[in-house]
């Protein structure tokens, strides 16, 4: 089990020490901070051993969270672990995860890593659980001596539906879903699609009374096969092949795997339901189509268009197309139609960006690009040009949510709302 | 409140007085009745403690503090408390009272929570007494929460005083709690069970089908942390027959679509191990397919890289076992621009296990893109992978060869160096295929900085003398700076001048005349100078036959370096998820803890063996690879490539790596104890030689293996090695069981009163390598005056020890019980060694009768048997009939052999006579004589 938990700074000073188990001695966690300091984080493999204690750790923005070990722990489970445990003090300090906030809140994450963790076994790191019975300067003394708030409280905690507590009440019954997809893109020099696949999550915000049972329903290939067909009605969405799903803690998943059914009773406000992957028959939104050509020792010039293949009553928005240039560009002539083009040094390259873009349109980019001398002999290496967007409205893999079906003893109704937004993940072509 | 910024200025030498004062200051604000000044005090306290300073001497005043009802103060003085409690026992006595007074809270189960968690991490053997009653009433509590704090806390307290939590009975309340109704107490307890366990070395979590049930059904309701260890647990788990490991298999397998990594992986290891108990290959099929999508999902871009890592270094493992699980989805593997370098590495591992002939054309394509990149250790094992493609794939080979040829083209220094090493393996594996690239290779010679690379090359111009036209102005240009080169370097130059001399002598002749001289006269390197003077020697005697050994014919070289070795792999599948799996480690040779278990009972000198922990520092990364290579030692030309040399210098070094092998390995090298092959020259067959097949295999039922008689091993008087208790009294023996060996105990207590149990056993390092299955032996607790025999398996996986066994073979064995631990010797019979499946044919028996290094001895056994009897007795023991032939006088010779379980050969010719049998006896180490004559004696008298 995990020995220690410790937040560092980029520095290596330790800003967070708590020792869960006492085989581990400071002096073995301060050599591991000028490990850090000394050498790239980077470069760093995130699970090392020195003199027979593993160190995991993770790197967010400055902030090193490391859990040690002397055992041969559950390592996946550390890192989610950890991944956990900032998420809940984001949680706690409004997003924010830096150095000023651990320094500024210390007392509050000791107070949390007490209850996160006991002995080095992860308990409870389910923030809005956490929230309600750890407060920044502690709990109101009327709770304190509450018996049956604080009954309900700790068998919420530990029971089986420990994402909800009990009897909640909303005038106003909504559900908002939110269907998010990245699409990750590798294309060739010539064009052809070496991968490409869809990362999406489905965000749900739950403004729900009591304890609603969910169904929820979507295009998916397998459980529309499954569906007895109605008479009369004729089938042209054949469903979509999903690789894989991944879910909510809350989701019934002997139910899944039975009938492919997603039931669930739902945590209360914002929550990921589930994550999604898709690699088969992809909408690729933007078509990217580069030139390159060395137009003499110290001159080149790179022209991309970009096309886009969506209906033309949709918008893609914050466009931003990133072309590299080579480090010794003494000055770039960019040329463009639409959009903003410039070099912008800092990102040794071009970025090419359109407020607003429609479907099925095609745009070019020109860039002449100046080189100064170098001495560096080594041929350029071109990363590729890389892509941002966001299209609302549009789903590259052609998810369509089919229903949610709620039931709860009240017999209320629901208003739902559902939105869907496609973005670029790392949209790369090779140039 | 901002973070105090006056003891932060205070860290300088000069501030001692300031820092008294300050002391004082915090001391003053404790004492205050104001809770707030209070609150501000000890926060101080605490942000100076995480800074590492030391604030011990506030102990006093902070623990007043205890008894507040403000539980945010509460809470920072309990952490003071377990931060200092260690190093002032006495002052933690204090607490007690405030610890057992929360305990008992009515109102607030948190409260009491929180007293349990903190009292069990105050480590002070001397309070843990006063904290066993409140322990006890909080594992009853009405409320989950506290119950759940319970189990952890009995986990905590066993480890600080074991003896006691036994004796109280907390281990059985533990036990209890699996049959909570709430699944998060549930879950905790099995996982504190196993804490319990790792600490003691036995077995605590008994699962049966019944506690697998409550497992299961606690997995459906506890929190995702929960699932882990109740999924953990299972994966440690027999099934007792497919039906059953399919059954807990489809409970187990919709946990592959939770969201947590950790789930995700502990569920693929209960599915790996399982899936060796399913029969069906359809079965088998559909459920490792059931891994490959969730297994892809882990490297989804956006997923945490750290995590990517952890999943990629387990897929490395999962496709090993089973590559049906990921045969088409390669594209996963590819490496992304912005990745981490350690996925890139991991990745390209994985690529080239994947890479077949189907794949090879797009994988070579990306990993040729890979070598344009700018991080300089990616861009050489990218290299490296084309490499390895090539000698693992051999139609394959050329297009692999081909993009190494661009490689080269680049002329970017490193490609070039990484290239001419990999080019290097390549023509061993496909001698004179490829000569076309050579042109390039030798317009490359300026720029090898990397000694390797330089060894190299020179060696590939050593290797074509013959069609390199002007090898020797390349060789005389190396052979300048000599003296400066590194030791792989000079060696290399040595053999390539050498051979230049023996194809081209006339092109050689001054070139290996200075060489020779240089080496022999001017450097230091013994072992550099030695092979000059052979040479030189070689060269003067008989240079035909110097010709002959320089260009002898290598051992092939093969991509299995980089594979793991079934045993350990099969440990490594059973801790996927775990650090194991990402060190390529088994647990043992990284945590102390259970290499301390594992030893403490036994003699300190096997320790020696693991103390030179191999994990000094530097990445997991290496550690693998560095596995590959120790793994396959017998032919580590792949990695350890300056030792690319004639074949005698090759197993010289071999030898030589071996010994050190067996001095800082883990237990995880393959023992060789193989007599060394050497090349027999084959000579004429035995005349009037009857061919009888062996008969090897035996019906199970028909195996009647000798029973080896108890021997008493552990008198009633002999006294244990700590508390001195005298009254075990043990009779054992070494038995084969068919194919398996097992141990009999035959366990007596003698005493008048006291009750032995929780038998553990262990052996002293040996030289077939014995080592129980488990350290544990099923056995009940023996009474007094009662008598209890146990059988334990086992195997030859343990540590070695280097010295031959002695006549009598004794195994010394450390029983560990409840009261004290015993040492003593249990005989081994040789009979029991002998391998089951191992068969020697015919023509093998030959050869290793005439072989050089092998021992000889004349027995005779006064003892009638007619031979077909012998022959059953002796094949029922795994001595098979290999031959019968008549010599000059008309002398029936009939031919056994035996292998031991290490692989050493064993001979007897038998000659039958009216009152005796003649044996000729044949072992590959004088010391096996005796035991070997012993062994027949045995089996012909006894079975």
């Amino acid at each position: 089990m995990i020995s220690s938990i410790v937040f560092i700074n980029h520095k290596g000073e330790i800003l967070i020490y708590r020792v869960y188990k006492d085989d581990i001695t400071r002096s073995e966690t301060t050599q591991f901070c000028a490990k850090i300091v000394a050498t790239k984080e980077n470069k760093e493999c995130p699970i090392i051993n020195i003199d027979g204690t593993s160190f995991i750790h993770i790197t967010i923005k400055d902030i090193v969270v490391l859990a040690t070990t002397k055992v041969n722990v559950n390592v996946a489970m550390t890192l989610q672990f950890l991944y956990q445990l900032v998420k809940v003090c984001r949680a706690y300090f409004g997003g924010e995860f830096d150095e000023n906030c651990i320094k500024k809140h210390f007392v509050l994450i000791y107070e949390i890593l007490d209850e996160v963790m006991d002995y080095g076994v992860p308990q409870i790191a389910d923030a809005d659980l956490l929230k309600k019975y750890i407060q920044e300067g502690g709990l109101k003394p009327e709770l304190m001596n509450d018996v049956e708030k604080l009954k309900q409280l700790t068998s919420q905690a530990t029971g089986a539906t420990s994402w909800r507590p009990p009897n909640l009440v909303y005038r106003k019954n909504e559900v908002y879903l939110d269907v998010i997809e990245s699409v990750n893109v590798l294309m060739s020099v010539k064009g052809t699609i070496l991968k490409a696949d869809v990362a999406g999550s489905i965000q749900v915000k739950c403004l729900l009374s009591g304890m609603p049972e969910c169904k929820f329903g979507m295009n998916d290939k397998l459980l529309m096969q499954r569906e007895p067909r109605k008479p009369g009605q004729t089938t042209t969405d054949k469903g979509i092949t999903i690789d894989d799903l991944k879910f909510h803690q809350c989701v019934k998943l002997p139910k899944f795997d039975k009938e492919r059914a997603i039931t669930f009773i739902p945590p209360d406000g914002q929550f990921e339901l589930m994550t999604y992957r898709i690699t088969e028959n992809i909408n690729l939104p933007f078509k990217i189509m580069p030139v390159y050509n060395e137009l003499g020792k110290n001159k080149l010039e790179i022209r991309v268009k970009i096309k886009s293949i969506f209906e033309k009553n949709l918008f893609a928005t914050n466009l931003a197309i990133k072309i590299p240039v080579p480090k010794n560009t003494a000055n770039v002539n960019t040329n463009s139609a639409i959009g903003k083009a410039k070099h912008e040094p800092d990102q040794q390259g071009v970025i090419w960006r359109i407020k607003k873009y429609p479907g099925d349109f095609e745009a070019l980019l020109r860039c002449e690009i100046d080189l100064g001398q170098t001495t560096n002999q080594q041929p350029w290496i071109k990363p590729p040009i890389s892509m941002e967007f966001q299209v609302p409205m549009f789903t590259a893999s052609g998810l369509r949510v089919r229903f949610l079906r709620i039931y709860e003893k009240a017999g209320y109704k629901p208003t739902k709302w559902i939105r869907y937004i496609t973005k670029a993940g790392e949209y790369l072509h090779r140039l | 409140m901002s973070r105090p910024s006056a003891s932060t200025s205070s860290s300088s030498r000069s501030s001692r007085s300031r820092y008294g004062k300050e002391v004082k200051e915090l001391q003053d604000a404790l004492n205050q009745n104001k809770i707030e000044s209070k609150r501000d005090a000890i926060r101080k306290i605490i942000d100076a403690m995480t800074r590492g300073k030391d604030v011990s001497m506030l102990f006093p005043d902070v623990a007043k503090n205890m008894e507040t009802s403000n539980l945010e103060l509460k809470k920072l003085v309990y952490l003071y408390i377990i931060n200092y409690a260690k190093i002032m026992p006495d002052l933690a006595v204090m607490a007690v009272n405030s610890f057992r007074k929360d305990a008992r809270d009515k109102t607030n189960p948190f409260l009491r929570a929180l007293a349990i968690r903190t009292m069990g991490c105050i480590r002070v053997k001397l309070i843990t007494e006063y904290l066993l009653d409140p322990l006890k009433e909080s594992i009853k509590d009405e409320d989950s929460y506290v119950r759940k704090t319970a189990a952890i806390c009995i986990s905590k307290l066993y480890d600080v005083s074991p003896e006691l939590i036994e004796e109280q009975g907390l281990l059985k309340l533990l036990d209890n709690l699996l049959n909570d109704g709430n699944a998060m107490v549930v879950a905790n307890a099995v996982c504190a069970l196993l804490i319990v366990q790792e600490s003691k070395g036995t077995t605590m979590l008994k699962l049966n089908p019944y506690i697998i049930q409550k497992i299961l059904t606690a997995m459906n309701e506890c929190n995702e942390w929960g699932v882990i260890y109740c999924l953990d647990a299972l994966a440690m788990y027999i099934p007792e027959d497919g039906k059953e490991a399919e059954a807990i298999l489809e409970r187990v397998s919709p946990r592959l679509n939770h969201n947590n990594p950790g789930v995700v992986l502990s569920a693929c290891k209960i599915m790996m191990k399982f899936l060796d108990y399913l029969q069906n290959p359809e079965t088998i099929r559909q459920n490792a397919l059931k891994m490959t999508a969730p297994l892809i999902s882990l490297l989804s871009l956006g997923k945490e890289p750290e995590i990517q890592y952890v999943a990629l270094k387990n897929i490395n493992l999962i496709i090993q076992k089973r590559p049906i699980i990921i045969e088409k989805d390669i594209k996963v593997f590819f490496c992304n621009f912005n990745d981490p370098i350690y996925i890139k590495l991991q990745k390209l591992e994985v690529l080239a296990k994947l890479a077949n002939n189907d794949n090879i054309q797009q994988i070579l394509h990306e990993l040729k893109e890979y070598t344009q990149e700018v991080d300089v250790e990616f861009v050489r094992k990218a290299v490296r992978t084309i490499g390895r493609c090539a000698i693992k794939l051999e139609k394959a080979a050329e297009k692999c060869v081909t993009a190494l040829w661009e490689c080269l083209k680049t002329k970017v220094n490193y490609v070039v160096m990484e290239s001419i090493i990999v080019i290097r393996d390549i023509f061993r594996k496909y001698p004179r295929k490829y000569e076309m690239i050579l042109k390039d290779l030798c317009e490359n010679l300026k720029s090898l900085e990397d000694p390797e690379a330089k060894a190299s090359m020179i060696w590939i111009i050593g290797e074509y003398v013959d069609t390199i036209e002007n090898a020797d102005t390349l060789l005389a240009n190396f052979s300048e700076n000599f003296k400066d080169e590194p030791a792989n370097v000079q060696h290399q130059i040595l053999v390539a001048v050498m051979k230049l001399f023996l194809q081209r002598p006339n092109d050689g002749k001054e070139l290996i005349h200075n060489l020779l001289k240089t080496a022999t006269i001017e450097c230091e390197n013994p072992d550099l100078r030695d092979r000059a003077y052979i040479y030189w020697r070689m060269l003067s005697t008989d240079p035909e036959l110097a010709k002959k050994i320089v260009f002898t014919e290598r051992p092939t070289i093969s991509d299995s370096s980089y594979t793991i070795e079934n045993e350990l792999l099969d440990k490594l599948i059973e801790n996927i998820g775990n650090l194991s799996s990402v060190y390529t480690k088994k647990p043992e040779s990284f945590v102390k803890k259970l290499r301390d278990v594992l030893n403490s009972k036994i003699a300190d000198k096997i320790d020696d063996v693991y103390d030179q922990d191999q994990l000094m520092d530097g990445r997991p990364e290496d550690y693998s690879d560095q596995q590959g290579g120790q793994s396959n030692i017998s032919d580590n030309i792949y990695d350890t490539s300056s030792q690319i040399q004639s074949q005698v210098q090759q197993s010289q070094i071999q030898q030589v790596s071996q010994k050190i092998d067996l001095l800082e390995l883990d237990d995880n090298q393959p023992q060789q104890q193989q007599p060394q092959q050497q090349q027999i020259p084959q000579q004429q067959q035995i005349p009037q030689q009857q061919q009888i097949p062996p008969q090897q295999i035996l019906q199970p039922n028909q195996i009647q293996n000798v029973r080896v008689p108890f021997a008493e091993v552990l008198t009633a008087n002999t006294p244990g090695s700590q508390t001195q208790i005298q009254g075990l009294s043990i009779e054992a023996a070494f038995q084969k069981n068919g194919d398996k060996i097992v141990l009999d105990l035959r366990i007596t207590n003698k005493t008048q009163d006291k009750t032995f149990s929780e038998f553990g056993l262990k052996f002293n390092k040996n030289p077939f390598k014995l080592q129980p299955d488990s350290i544990e032996i099923p056995c009940q607790p023996v009474f007094p005056g009662q008598t209890q025999v146990t059988q334990s398996s086992i195997n030859t996986n343990g540590p070695v020890a280097e010295e031959p066994p002695q006549m009598p073979y004794k195994i010394q064995v450390a029983l560990k019980t409840n009261l004290d631990v015993f040492y003593f010797f249990i005989p081994m019979s040789l009979s029991v060694l002998f391998s089951s499946t191992a068969s020697i044919t015919q023509q093998k028996f030959i050869e290793l009768s005439q072989a050089q290094n092998i021992a000889r001895k004349q027995e005779v056994l006064q003892i009638q048997i007619d031979p077909q009897r012998m022959k059953e007795k002796l094949e029922r023991n795994y001595f098979f009939l290999i031959g019968v032939r008549k010599d000059e006088r008309g002398v029936e010779l009939l031919s056994y052999a035996a292998s031991l379980v290490n692989g050493m050969p064993l001979l007897v010719n038998v000659i039958h006579a009216p009152t005796a049998i003649n044996l000729q006896l044949q072992v590959p180490h004088p010391t096996l004589m005796p035991l070997l004559y012993q062994a027949i004696g045995f089996i012909l008298t006894l079975n």
